[in-house]
């Protein structure tokens, strides 16, 4: 059993909260994902590692409400405990592995959307924690969903915070912000974008054209998490890949986002209806992250 | 009661058209009565052969005198001393090709039914409480086990037996590895048989420590050198499906078995109240002949599905067990043999709408032995389907190894382990089942979890 030491709603469907967990907590890095039950017969969800403390033996997770099961986790409050809290699965990212001086030549932009933020945290955490200071893009639909800009602030360089409704920050989308930047004569070497699907598809098309290198997480479906059902497979480069194990971070560039939307949506009914026939008594219009 | 010494007792089983529509045991297993009878039909050979075709090598003999003398509790004792894991063996060993392909009554009439006799012991042994006998006093040696599938629980079992303090690693949330995640319900009930058995092995004295992924949440060095263990056995089990790699595998509705067996059983997707979904096809081919593609499919069918095998060789080379092949049939399931999957056709959401296939015949025999397929030009035609199952096997998965200094791997990428004693490239560090030999069966699996456990207490006996 693992106990939640905090919890704090981030905004109406997200929410962010520290486990205790110790085993999983000694060896994540950024880039990786755990595996949470809330309790006895429910279903595995996989969220990608926020932040996390070896000493504590916390790790800190965000999710949002997409389905019956992270509806249960908002309810859940601290000092209960989740059932099973499995971790860390996939590859961590690949910043991991450089040298501090290596990354220090180097200018890196991560671009982060909507619950994608959370992803993005530590990675921008630890590069600061290097003396590395990367240039961070924020993009949420509208200013009250906007999440963790002050632990952000805090870690990024320059922080570029955009809505899509212009309610906050820049006006636009995340690619808008990317090209304004170019056009304000700023260059980076390597992007790392986290964010909806469609999202990441629209970063590399651009970057792409830039001749920047982008890296992207990709989350679908899941159920074990350790290779084993091979439900989170996608295209890259032309080779099957299993999410879970290869990734969940691969270069965008090979990725087939089109494939894995498809992929996506079809399961989103499957997994998300019957918090959907509770909730909304229709089919899914947005909300949940995947969806425009 | 039968009189004719040649003929076993028959054992009861679910009506075929009943069951097709539950998840409820096919096979009823033998009453006290009908082992009693069974029993006597043992001629308690003094070279016993079955006990030479059995992988943890019980004292088949010797528990059948018990139950012929109405012993039963001492018939479990007799099985337990070699098995961790008898009411499971008696339902999913390939008895036939072991100990009672061995058995001399199979030259005349029918082998003795040693398989069912060992469930009737062991459900026995369960209903009436009885637990496996433990070691007298604990040696003060620690030894880590990686996957609580039939490899691990075999091996920690016998470990504990001789006084090792050993603690086994599960990566999912519940211990039982394929017993669990693989093998249906309708063969092999979760509650009253896997979990029991699990219960035994843990009053040894084993400890089950789930939601630890070997090789991410902490290492096998870490484990050596920071919590104590003095040995390792690796039985992760098999790892990643395979697919096919045709046009339009991406489509919805195609999954592994493993993907679509550990739904129903691990998260279990069959029943109506289950959180994980699973999806309820109306015509669902399953593509291949093993084993695991007979548990897909009869799933399936439970499920409400028309199910079609499609397998590129004839019924003479399906790997999957004669009584599986036949239990499937009897349900309803239909054989599409001598067919190859070319192209998987989806509607214009994205779902599967069909499976192109081409007609195979048999040619000349390749290096298996058995006889290559061949395709049929120009033979191709159109399976409507709405789901699509991949049961093509799997292959190694390289969470461990690829984690494990000094922990060598063969050309296919299986963990390199001596057959005899389980030992590894790494000192201290065993491994045995699908891990090392690729996917197999349960009880090769145990055979080779009791081979390490030797292989263990005598690396640590003389260190």
């Amino acid at each position: 059993m693992y106990k939640i030491l905090k919890k704090r709603v981030l905004n109406e469907t997200i929410c962010l909260m520290d486990v205790e967990a110790p085993r999983c907590a000694a060896h994540c890095q950024p880039g990786q994902f755990v595996i949470v039950r809330t309790d006895e017969g429910a279903e595995r969800i996989p969220l990608t590692v926020c932040d996390y403390d070896r000493d504590a033996g916390v790790v800190t997770i965000v999710f949002q409400i997409v389905g019956a099961g992270t509806l249960r986790m908002m309810h859940m409050e601290e000092g209960e405990y989740f059932h099973d809290f499995v971790g860390p699965l996939g590859q961590p990212s690949e910043l991991t592995l450089e040298t501090a001086e290596a990354l220090k030549s180097k200018k890196i932009l991560f671009v982060a959307g909507g619950l994608g933020t959370a992803p993005v945290y530590p990675q921008v955490k630890y590069l600061h924690e290097l003396g590395v200071d990367a240039d961070v893009i924020v993009g949420a639909k509208t200013k009250d969903i906007l999440i963790m800009e002050d632990e952000m602030k805090a870690v990024a360089g320059n922080l570029y915070i955009t809505t899509d409704d212009g309610s906050y920050g820049r006006s636009g989308m995340v690619t808008k912000v990317i090209e304004d930047l170019y056009a304000e004569g700023r260059k980076y070497d390597l992007c790392v974008a986290i964010g909806p699907m469609i999202m990441m598809k629209f970063v590399c098309k651009l970057t792409k054209t830039l001749d920047l290198p982008t890296i992207v997480s990709m989350n679908p479906i899941m159920v074990d998490g350790t290779g084993m059902c091979g439900a989170c497979r996608l295209i890259v480069g032309d080779e099957v890949k299993f999410a879970c194990v290869d990734g969940p971070e691969f270069d965008g560039f090979l990725v087939d986002f089109d494939q894995a939307m498809k992929r996506q949506n079809l399961y989103k009914t499957e997994e998300g209806r019957k918090y959907l026939l509770e909730q909304e008594k229709e089919t899914h219009h947005g909300g949940c992250g995947q969806c425009n | 009661m039968t009189t004719d010494v040649n003929v076993r007792v028959p054992v009861r089983e679910q009506d075929a058209a009943e069951r097709a529509h539950n998840f409820e045991e096919v096979c009823y297993g033998y009453n006290e009565e009908e082992a009693v009878c069974e029993s006597t039909r043992c001629l308690n050979c003094q070279n016993a052969q079955c006990v030479k075709g059995c992988p943890v090598a019980i004292d088949i003999p010797a528990f059948i005198a018990q139950v012929k003398a109405q012993d039963f509790e001492q018939a479990y004792q007799i099985i337990s001393k070699s098995s961790s894991l008898p009411a499971v063996c008696g339902r999913v060993c390939p008895q036939e090709t072991q100990c009672e392909g061995k058995c001399i009554r199979g030259f005349k009439g029918d082998p003795v039914s040693i398989g069912k006799l060992e469930r009737f012991v062991a459900d026995w042994a369960r209903d009436h409480g009885i637990k496996p006998v433990g070691a007298a006093s604990k040696n003060g040696k620690k030894v880590a086990v990686i996957g609580s599938g039939p490899a691990g629980l075999t091996c920690a079992g016998d470990l504990a037996r001789l006084g090792y303090e050993v603690t086994i690693f599960e990566a999912l949330h519940e211990p039982g590895g394929v017993l669990v995640y693989g093998i249906p319900e309708f063969r092999l009930p979760k509650e009253d048989v896997v979990l029991k058995e699990i219960e035994n092995v843990k009053s040894l004295g084993v400890k089950i420590e789930t939601n630890v992924v070997i090789g991410k949440t902490v290492s096998i060095d870490e484990l050596m050198q920071d919590e104590g263990f003095d040995a390792v056995f690796i039985g992760s089990g098999a790892g990643l499906p395979k697919f096919m790699n045709i046009p339009g595998e991406q489509a919805g509705g195609v999954f592994s078995a493993n993907e679509y067996l550990t739904r129903s059983n691990l998260m279990k997707a069959f029943k109506e109240d289950a959180d994980t979904p699973i999806y309820r096809g109306k015509k669902v081919a399953v593509v291949g002949g093993g084993n695991v593609a007979m548990d897909a499919a009869r799933t399936a069918l439970r499920l409400g599905a028309e199910v079609h095998i499609v397998y590129r060789r004839s019924e003479e080379e399906l790997p999957a067990r004669v009584e599986e092949v036949h239990h499937a049939k009897q349900e309803g399931i239909i054989f599409d043999l001598l067919t190859n999957p070319v192209e998987i056709l989806a509607d214009e959401s994205g779902w599967v709408s069909g499976m192109k296939c081409i007609r195979m015949e048999l040619g000349e025999p390749d290096e298996s032995g058995r006889r290559r397929p061949v395709e049929v030009p120009g033979s191709e035609f159109v399976m409507e389907v709405d789901a699509v199952i991949m049961s093509l096997g799997t292959s190694p998965n390289p969470l461990i190894s690829s984690t494990t200094e000094g922990l060598d791997v063969n050309k296919w990428k299986c963990i390199i382990a001596d057959e005899e004693n389980g030992a590894t490239t790494k000192e201290g560090v065993y491994a045995g089942g699908d891990a090392v030999t690729g996917a197999a069966t349960v009880i090769l699996a145990m055979g080779a979890g009791k081979a390490a456990a030797r292989g263990i207490d005598e690396y640590l006996s003389n260190k």
